[in-house]
Formats: structure tokens, sequence, C-alpha cells
């Protein structure tokens, strides 16, 4: 099933976000992913950011910094954010598991370059921002009240097939 | 141009490149546990596709949380081993047989050189210790491995590391593993592979290595991988013998293996670890590293000896060492969790378990329990756990833990003073 990207964005400003902070491993015994729902990113400790708050329901898109994902190779991290419904994730870099299993199950995971991220955060400290996705122009849109960036990003033509397909067992099973 | 045992890996098994750079390669072993299997195992039933693309490729364990602590965890070991019988797959690993995976398989004689290894546990790159290609995957490389036996791959880069020079007596594998994170950082590795050369891997046991490619992962690396030697071969030997005429033969066919002179790497690191001390990490990431002399009495709540990192038959053998004829500190509780049945036989038989509890240890059976928090002792908020494991994150071992990485021997000695203690200096 293909997934629709961009919306409000939920920006946390740190690197190194692991996926123990995204989905703690003692909600790994649940078997469906609908289940994750509500355990969103609960144990991040980030000033500013309520795991149970506004920000995170309402948000469609995360801005983050470096290597983000890191640590365990759980698809309970990108589930997480798929049935809260975020289907993109916006980071400086990621670590290489999380960021298959984000193309792996159609979603986003785009990486733009250390200035770009500067101006989204500091977009972020002037209100709420959007940022649309344009998939087959390859750029993101940022808005926030009426400043408005556009930045293309890089997708290789693997993992725009992957996202393109539904995901990865959909591209595997038509073709091996 | 020459190519690295990595590529060397990626040639002979690459199935299709579907688009320039992304390799979709032909998997030997798709390892399963009882935590990210299931779901990839209800998504094929969902899609009417509950098959496997050979089960004897295939292998499985239950060893997270084992025996099940609970209707959850039952249910998740009950999908796996359900799964298992259904598809015939007849190295399936259920309570009294199981431990935790990336001891147990290598154990088993799965792992071969030159081999392609994919497992949902991003722990897998320990098993590159065999100079096969070994990655941690999600669920859905996972499920698309137990379905075609396939996994797609961007053409590896690889960071050569040479470990040189010769380690102290009490410095282990665990020490330099956590001294080169802390000299590349978490994100050192990222979608690279490290290939670990050098004299110190050259002498370094099967147990050592894996020790050492276990970690790759904490610096961000697909997998660590070392050259397939005679070391490797003599623990092979029991499961090949059949296959080879002799240890000779199958080291000259596992050479064809090894990177060529010639091979290009993306990075090559030398690290002269001669002077190396035992190593401790002391915050929320396994690059902050610093050498135990460095602590200052940091008192510590748990001690946990095991896991995929440190749970081996030397790692057990280093502790008891240290902890015979003592007895653990009054305010610490010692935890010990051989990694399979078959060290935890061979300890018992060494007189190691009962150094263990006669120091005042409580021994567990084989499983992962408190190194990810699920059970066999999660910390309380605010305590302190010295552990051999691979991951000290912000409530990896219980909410609101604190985890301090280090080898066998310091957690040993920890255990005896109750803080943070280098070994030598007992
Ligand atoms: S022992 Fe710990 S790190 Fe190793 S596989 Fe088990 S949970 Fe993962």
């Amino acid at each position: 099933m293909k997934k629709t990207f961009g919306g409000a964005a939920l920006f946390l400003d740190r690197s190194d976000i692991n996926t123990d902070e995204i989905i703690p491993a003692k909600y790994l015994t649940e078997v469906t992913k609908e289940a994750l729902k509500p355990h969103c990113l609960e144990d991040l400790k980030l000033e500013g950011f309520d795991p149970k708050g506004e920000a995170l329901r309402k948000a469609r898109v995360v801005v983050s910094r470096q290597n983000f994902g890191c640590g365990s190779s759980r698809e309970h991290a990108p589930w997480v954010f798929e049935v809260n419904d975020i289907h993109t994730i916006i980071a400086e870099s990621y670590a290489r598991i999380f960021r298959q299993n984000m193309f792996n199950g159609g979603m986003l995971a785009i990486e733009l370059p250390r200035e770009q991220i500067d101006r989204l955060f500091s977009m972020a400290g002037q209100g709420e921002v959007e940022i649309l996705v344009d998939l087959s122009g390859s750029a993101i849109t940022a808005r926030c009240g009426d400043k408005v960036e556009t930045y293309p990003f890089d997708i290789s033509p693997f993992d725009r097939a992957l996202v393109e397909s539904g995901g990865w067992v959909e591209f595997a099973d038509a073709r091996y | 141009m020459g190519k690295n045992i990595a590529e060397k890996i990626f040639a002979a098994h690459l199935r299709d490149e579907p688009f320039p750079g992304a390799k979709v390669l032909d998997i030997d072993r798709v390892l399963c546990h009882e935590i990210t299997t299931p779901v990839a195992i209800a998504d094929l039933v969902w899609r009417g596709k509950d098959r496997v693309f050979d089960p004897t490729k295939i292998k499985a364990v239950i060893d997270h949380v084992t025996p099940a602590k609970d209707s959850k965890t039952a249910t998740q070991a009950k999908i796996l081993r359900d799964w298992a019988r259904r598809h015939d797959i007849t190295d399936f690993f259920d309570v009294g047989r199981n431990g935790v995976c990336h001891a147990l398989f290598p154990e088993k004689g799965y792992i071969r050189p030159g081999f392609t290894v994919i497992m949902g546990d991003s722990h897998t790159c320990t098993h590159g210790a065999f100079g096969a290609f070994a990655a941690g995957v999600g669920t859905t490389d996972l499920e698309v491995g137990i379905l075609k036996g396939v996994c797609a791959f961007r053409e590896p880069k690889t960071i050569r590391i040479n470990l040189t020079g010769t380690l102290q007596p009490g410095v282990y594998a665990k020490d330099v593993i956590l001294f080169v994170i802390g000299q590349i950082g978490v994100n050192g590795a990222t979608d690279r592979v490290i290939e670990f050369r050098g004299t110190v891997v050259d002498e370094m046991t099967m147990d050592s290595r894996m020790t050492l490619c276990n970690m790759a992962i904490e610096a961000g690396g697909t997998s660590g991988i070392c050259l397939p030697d005679a070391t490797t071969v003599d623990y092979l030997w029991p499961f090949i013998e059949g296959e080879y005429s002799s240890r000779e033969a199958a080291l000259e066919e596992f050479r064809k293996w090894h990177s060529d002179e010639d091979a290009e790497y993306e990075k090559v690191l030398d690290f002269d670890i001669s002077n190396l001390e035992p190593q401790v990490t002391f915050g929320y990431k396994p690059d902050c590293v610093k050498a135990a002399r460095d602590f200052e009495r940091t008192p510590v709540d748990q001690i946990y000896i095991g896991t995929c990192t440190n749970g081996r038959l030397e790692d057990l053998r280093v502790a008891a060492e240290i902890l015979k004829g003592r007895r653990i500190a009054d305010n610490v509780r010692g935890i010990v969790s051989p990694a399979t049945p078959k060290i935890f036989s061979d300890a018992m038989a060494e007189g190691i378990m009962q150094i263990f509890m006669d120091a005042g240890f409580c021994v567990t059976n084989p499983t992962c329990g408190a190194c990810l928090g699920m059970s066999n002792g999660v910390l309380a908020e605010g305590e302190v756990c010295a552990s051999t494991s691979n991951r000290n994150f912000n409530g990896r071992m219980g909410k609101g833990g604190m985890v301090h990485l280090m080898s066998p021997a310091t957690a040993a000695a920890t255990a005896i003073t109750g803080v943070i203690t280098d070994a030598r200096t007992l």
C-alpha cells in the first residue's frame, strides 16, 4: 500500500536518537504494529518534547540531526512512526538498518545537508512548520507563516522503487 | 584492482542489481529469534505467502526471553515454534536446548567463511568473525529473506582497522573494541564493513574475534569481519571434516576469501594497542569510553556477566579466575548467564559455575535476559549495572538504569569491590 508523505513537522534537536528511545524494548513483545501506537518516542528525554503532547500527535514528519535511528535492528521503530501516520523522516544522516527499514516499509528517510537541517530548525524556532514532500520532483518545501523554503533531496532509484511499489516485500515478490 | 573480502563475498552471491549500486544477494543463512520473527511470520500469513525458501538454510531459536515470562512472550515463542514445525525447520532451538543466538549458531557450526548471513538482530555482525558477511536487518528484510532467500545491500565500503602490538595481560577483545568505538565514534562506520586485521586479531581465539565483531554495529558498522585462518579451521573442524581431506585443504579453500594485497579500502586505520588498558563506558553511548582506572570509586548495584558479547566459555573462565576464593561485595547483586547450554555444561565440568556460586552469583539459564531489560535482572530507576553486554543506552536494562560496559575481568573485579575496578589492581 502506498503511503502519504508530508504534513506538520516535529523537530527533535539531537543527534544519535536511538531505537530504544523511539520504542522501548519492553514493547517488543507486541505482535501487531497497532499495539505500538501509544508508545512512540516514549523514552526520549529532550527539552521541550513531550511524548504525550500535541506536537507528536499532530506530526506527519519528523526532523532530526545525525545518525537517527541508531541501535537495534527493530523495525518496530519505523512501525511506531507508521502507525502514528509519520511516514517521512528528515535528518542529516541515519543508522543503516533504520534507514533501510523505512524504505523497506515504503516510507521516506530523507537526508539533507547540515546547513539545510539547521535552517529547518531555525524556522521551527519561529512557529509551526509544515513540510510538503514532492516525491516525483525529489524536493521538500517547508512552510512557516509566510516563509517558504524548498530543498531538493537525493533518493536512489532503488529506494524510489521501494517507495513506489509500497515496500520491499512487494518489490521482491514481483521480481524474485 | 584487487578485492577485499566483503567485495569477494558480494560478487560470489550477487543475484541481481535492479539499479546501479543496489546489490541483491543470495543468502546462505537466515537466522531467526522470537522477538523480530513473529511479526514477519504474521505478515507472510496475512499476505497468503506462508512459505520458506529453504528450511535447511533457516535456523531459529527462542533466546531473548526464555522460558517465557508472561503470556505475551509465550505467544511470541509459540508463533516461532509453530512456524518452525510447519515448515520443517529442524534447526530450531527451544527451552532446554536454546541459548543466545549469536553464541549458539556459531557453536553449531552453521557459519562458514564466505557465507552471507542475515538476522533480524543488529548484533548479527558477530558472525563476521568467521569471515562471513553477516548483517543485522529489520523484519521486512527478514521476511523477504525467509520467503525468497535474498537481501538487498548497497555496494559495501570497507574500513580496514589494523590492530597491532601485543595485548597486555588482563586486557581483552572487549577492551579493544570499546577502545576502537571510542576512537571512531558511534557513527564512525555507518554503512561500512569493518575489516579487522593485524597481529592482535591473528592471535585471537574465535571467542575473542566474536566479541570484537559483535560490537561493530556499535560504531554503526554493517558487519565486522575477520579473515578466516587456521584458528577458524580448527574451530569449524568437527563440522567440516567430512568435506575436506585435511585442515590444510580447508584453509587453502577458505583463503580464496582473503582480501587481495592490492584491495581498496575507504579508510585504513592503525591502532597499536600495546599500551591499552581495560576500558569501561561512562555515558549512554558506547563511544563514551575511558580506562577503568579513571573511574573514581564508582559504585554499582548489579553485575551482569553473559550475552552475545561476553557470555562464552573463555569469558566465564576469565571471570572465574578472578572470583576464585573471593566473595562479591555485600551491596551488589551478581548475575551470570552462560550464553548456551554447551557453554553452561562445559563451565560446570570445569568447576567454573561452582566458583560463581561460591562467590555469591546467581546463575541463570542461557538467555539474553537482562541485556535488553526484559527479564532476569532488570534495573530499577537510578540503579547502576556493570555489564559485559554491548549497549549502554539510557533505559536499555530498565527505565532509568545506568549501564557501564566492560570486559568479564573488569566486571568480576567490580563485583568483588562493589565499585568499578581494574582487575589488575586487585
Ligand atoms: S544478548 Fe543482548 S545484544 Fe545479544 S542478542 Fe541478546 S539482547 Fe541482543
